[in-house]
């Protein structure tokens, strides 16, 4: 009897929970269903009242129409190429300059991480005016390398890797050491697999800023062709501000990558996400 | 989650006998390893906070020449009433993002029961805004606050409510963008605390079930004490974070025609000090008045994270 009242109270209660637990997922999916439906319906259809829910005829036409308003490939190649070569460059630079750091002694190491770790602590606005400045004088606004030359620099990723190979065993290196390798051959032979983790969570979250973020592009590029998409999309708000099923179905494309990557590698993203804290 | 924590307090191996440090060869490989990364973070990151320092010391001409203009620039941050009330809104968004933090507790816990079904779909749906583009958030969240068009204002009529210009009614507004906020943070928050509860050992639960303790009692004196160090870490993220939003409030508030970010009625409820900085330095091209605007932001960045960690040990639990 008193069995039966316990699983009894167990079932409403994990029914309770899937209750509150489905309510929630409402609120966090329904905004991204209504983005979908509104970038299928007429403009006219978005602008009338009572509103309805599903589009009368289909406007896959929407999409089509997000390229002849906007440079919206240039944009989505300049989004790219931007995340692909600041996450290339960092991946290299900074499991460089991680490993030194984590298995070599030279003098000033100290020094040097300790400058490191205050980029790290201090916040983005406080680089933002002299790289601002840099990017001019060097003729780079609106370019790719503007976009991309000071991201290639991260102490975030170069602290990131340094756990990863501070934690890897010392036995192989030091093996490889008695074998007569030297520490760079030991660093790209032996380390750096063993730190492969490690540089696919800087590689996800490389490329998530970089394809988010959105006051550094903003400053460094002014012609819309120049712009990665969230400066792109900024921009197109301002010019197409009412027009807002040609906005929802340009915000869809320019998020579903990340949403795609994310689903595939979902626990990937989710422990490198976790693990860094502050964005940026 | 457990390689989270292993990364959060590295293990330093113990250091063989025989290797002394900096041998030559080592030495030089160390320093060929670290000079690219030393270059480029001191170009474009540590020579830059020194010059953003020289900067708000001075006034920029629009031929890019500095003039030394002493303090007058702080005294002008004081003076200037946008800059207080970007302060105030500052503060006021991210105590409201605070609010999102027992709800994500809550939830958390909720997802974490033994047995549950469907448990990683539920994460993956509570953490898909996490990995959205927060430009095309704020795009989708204006559309859904539009006054005449909008579906939340269609909703409340259902219910007989008149609902108000979410994103243009300055009473409003800066609740309207909060919300987008915690929405989008709550998935972030919720993973911290997955990992945070994984840690606590069942046998504390089925200890308190055998003195008849209930869920919610559970909840409270478990559950919530010894989840405390993860809710303090997921704290000072959050207010960090917070004092810095940018994207949300510059996409909510730009208006057709005039330069983004000019004309809405609520700007200046909703603008916050990192907006201000960019208006100030990169459309007023004042960049000496946003070197100081920056490092107000700095100061209170460092100001209100000195505080949570003195407050830490009224409530903080270290198991």
């Amino acid at each position: 009897m008193r069995d039966g009242a316990m699983a009894g109270s167990r079932s409403a209660r994990t029914a309770v929970t899937h209750v509150v637990l489905i309510a929630g997922a409402v609120v966090m999916v329904g905004p991204f269903v209504w983005e979908l439906l509104t970038s299928l319906k007429t403009f006219s259809e978005t602008t009338h009242l009572p509103l309805t829910f599903l589009p009368h005829r289909w406007q896959w036409s929407n999409y089509v129409r997000v390229f002849e308003q906007l440079p919206f490939r240039q944009m989505f190649l300049n989004t790219v190429l931007m995340a692909a070569g600041r996450t290339l460059a960092q991946l290299v630079f900074c499991s460089l300059a991680a490993y030194a750091f984590a298995r070599m002694r030279f003098p000033g190491n100290k020094l040097l991480f300790g400058l490191f770790l205050s980029v790290l602590m201090v916040p983005s606005q406080l680089f933002l005016i002299p790289q601002y400045v840099i990017i001019q004088d060097l003729g780079w606004v609106n370019t790719l390398q503007g976009l991309i030359v000071p991201g290639m620099f991260s102490a975030f990723g170069t602290f990131l890797l340094r756990q990863f190979f501070l934690a890897l065993p010392h036995d192989v290196e030091e093996a490889a050491r008695l074998d007569g390798a030297n520490a760079f051959q030991i660093f790209l032979r032996i380390a750096l697999p063993l730190a492969r983790p490690g540089l696919l969570a800087l590689t996800i979250l490389t490329v998530l800023w970089s394809w988010n973020d959105l006051m550094y592009p903003l400053v460094v590029t002014t012609d819309p062709s120049a712009m990665p998409l969230s400066a792109g999309l900024a921009t197109l708000q301002g010019e197409h501000f009412t027009d807002y099923s040609l906005l929802m179905a340009g915000s869809i494309m320019a998020t579903a990558p990340m949403i795609v990557a994310f689903v595939v590698l979902q626990r990937h993203f989710i422990q490198g996400i976790a693990f860094t804290g502050a964005k940026g | 989650m457990a390689a989270v924590n292993s990364l959060a307090r590295p293990r330093r191996a113990r250091r063989p006998a025989n290797r002394r440090p900096g041998r030559r060869p080592e030495r030089m490989w160390a320093y060929l390893m670290v000079a690219p990364m030393t270059i480029g973070l001191s170009v474009f990151y540590l020579w830059p906070i020194a010059q953003t320092f020289y900067f708000s010391f001075t006034r920029s001409g629009p031929f890019g020449g500095h003039t030394w203009i002493g303090t007058a620039n702080y005294r002008a941050l004081v003076d200037e009433p946008s800059v207080f009330q970007s302060v105030a809104n500052t503060l006021f968004y991210a105590v409201v993002q605070l609010a999102g933090i027992p709800l994500a507790v809550l939830l958390a816990a909720l997802l974490n029961q033994r047995g549950l079904r469907g448990r990683s779909i539920y994460r993956l749906v509570y953490f898909l805004p996490v990995v959205t583009m927060p430009v095309a958030v704020a795009m989708l969240w204006r559309w859904m606050y539009n006054g005449d068009y909008g579906l939340i204002n269609q909703l409340l009529s259902v219910v007989g409510i008149q609902g108000p210009h979410w994103a243009s009614d300055p009473s409003v507004a800066l609740y309207a963008v909060a919300a987008i906020g915690i929405w989008m943070a709550l998935g972030y928050n919720m993973v911290i605390f997955l990992a945070g509860l994984q840690g606590i050992p069942t046998m504390y639960y089925e200890a308190a079930a055998m003195d008849g303790a209930g869920p919610a009692r559970m909840f409270f004196r478990i559950t919530v004490p010894l989840l405390s160090p993860s809710i303090f870490f997921a704290t000072v993220l959050t207010v960090i974070n917070s004092l810095q939003m940018f994207d949300l409030a510059y996409m909510m508030m730009s208006t057709p025609g005039a330069a983004a970010g000019t004309a809405n009625p609520a700007l200046p409820r909703v603008r916050t000090v990192s907006y201000l900085f960019y208006q100030k330095a990169f459309v007023e091209h004042d960049l000496g008045f946003g070197a100081a605007v920056a490092f107000v932001l700095l100061g209170f960045i460092l100001a209100m994270t000195l505080i949570q960690f003195r407050l830490q040990r009224r409530w903080v639990h270290y198991a």
